[in-house]
């Protein structure tokens, strides 16, 4: 027991527009990228959580993902150990 | 109660803007104003209304207005639902909005257990949006921060947002009760007055081109522009800014 990392991986449901995404791909593009078809944006956030205060660590990150780092409105979110 | 009796907290943390002009506006209606920093707020008890303003609070972080919603959430939630059932008038100006969003009081929902039911996304544009916005009060309802102001009326707002593109969950069926329900507010529009008109007249992609709601009760309002900012500059029927504060100052006096 001790310190353990997990990175929640955040990004837009599927039919939610990206426009930073699409700007990014046209960015791409106009530097001769031409073979990208697509660019999603994601924002990932690397948590250390101490394992000894904390029991039920999976609950937590999901508790954590779901109360402040998504909006369910619009995002989709990975945990990752 | 006389608007001098009237205390109207206008809540700050690092990050907030034009608290100010919100303050002014508040203070030139002969009420009493109270900058606040959520740090030095114990108590709820001496204000008739709450107005959360603009700005970037806490750099915008994870999302535009979440760290002040969770802030306000950690500290005094309960104390703020119970304002709000008492009739207390809460408002949100652009980050402010954002943040009432966030903290799931708008559009609110009928258990009233906080759950988040919309999101201010990013704009179309996939940039920052400054200039000004012509808005239809659409609503017959009574919101109590534009019930001076007859519907139809327009007003020339200023917008300045990268996030304001106003989402629900639910779809079509979800704005179409929002709108049954009188709770949209204001709408983006263009110089012939039509709520379809697309960018640059609705600045960020807003379906319906919502900007400005308010809960079922109709005491917490939030919308994107800054009315604050347009206190002084009237249309041709004499309404400007001003109209919204004068709408709930009237309230205040008149139901506490």
């Amino acid at each position: 027991m001790g310190k353990k990392e997990v990175i929640v991986t955040v990004g837009l449901k599927e039919g939610i527009s990206d426009p930073e995404g699409k700007n990014v791909k046209k960015a791409l593009s106009l530097l001769g990228f031409k073979e990208v078809e697509e660019v999603k944006i994601l924002k990932s956030y690397k948590i250390t959580i101490n394992e000894n205060k904390c029991k039920d660590i999976d609950e937590k990150v999901k508790a954590m993902a779901e109360g402040l780092l998504t909006n369910p409105v619009v995002h989709d979110y990975e945990i990752s150990w | 109660m006389k608007p001098e009796d009237i205390n109207i907290c206008i809540l700050r943390i690092e990050g907030t803007n034009n608290e100010q002009e919100m303050y002014d506006a508040f203070k030139r209606l002969g009420t009493k104003p109270h900058l606040v920093h959520l740090n030095e707020l114990s108590s709820l008890k001496p204000y008739q209304c709450l107005m959360i303003p603009g700005g970037f609070s806490a750099g915008d972080y994870i999302r535009a207005g979440t760290i002040f919603a969770s802030r306000i959430k950690s500290n005094f939630m309960d104390e703020l639902n119970n304002f709000i059932k008492e009739g207390y008038a809460v408002g949100g100006i652009c980050n402010g909005f954002q943040v009432l969003v966030e903290l799931g009081l708008l559009p609110g929902n009928p258990k009233g257990n906080g759950t988040i039911t919309a999101c201010l996304s990013r704009n179309d544009s996939a940039r920052f949006e400054c200039r000004h916005s012509i808005l239809k009060h659409v609503s017959s309802k009574k919101c109590v921060f534009t019930s001076l102001l007859p519907q139809n009326e327009q007003l020339i707002v200023p917008s300045a947002h990268a996030e304001g593109k106003f989402l629900l969950s639910g779809g079509k069926k979800a704005y179409e009760k929002l709108e049954k329900n009188g709770q949209i507010i204001f709408k983006y529009v263009n110089y012939k007055g039509e709520t379809n008109a697309p960018y640059p007249w609705n600045p960020n992609g807003s379906p319906y081109n919502i900007a400005g709601i308010c809960n079922k009760r109709g005491n917490v309002f939030g919308m994107m522009p800054h009315p604050e900012r347009s206190f002084f500059s009237k249309n041709e029927h004499g309404y400007s800014g001003k109209i919204l504060f004068e709408s709930v100052v009237k309230y205040i006096g008149g139901t506490f």
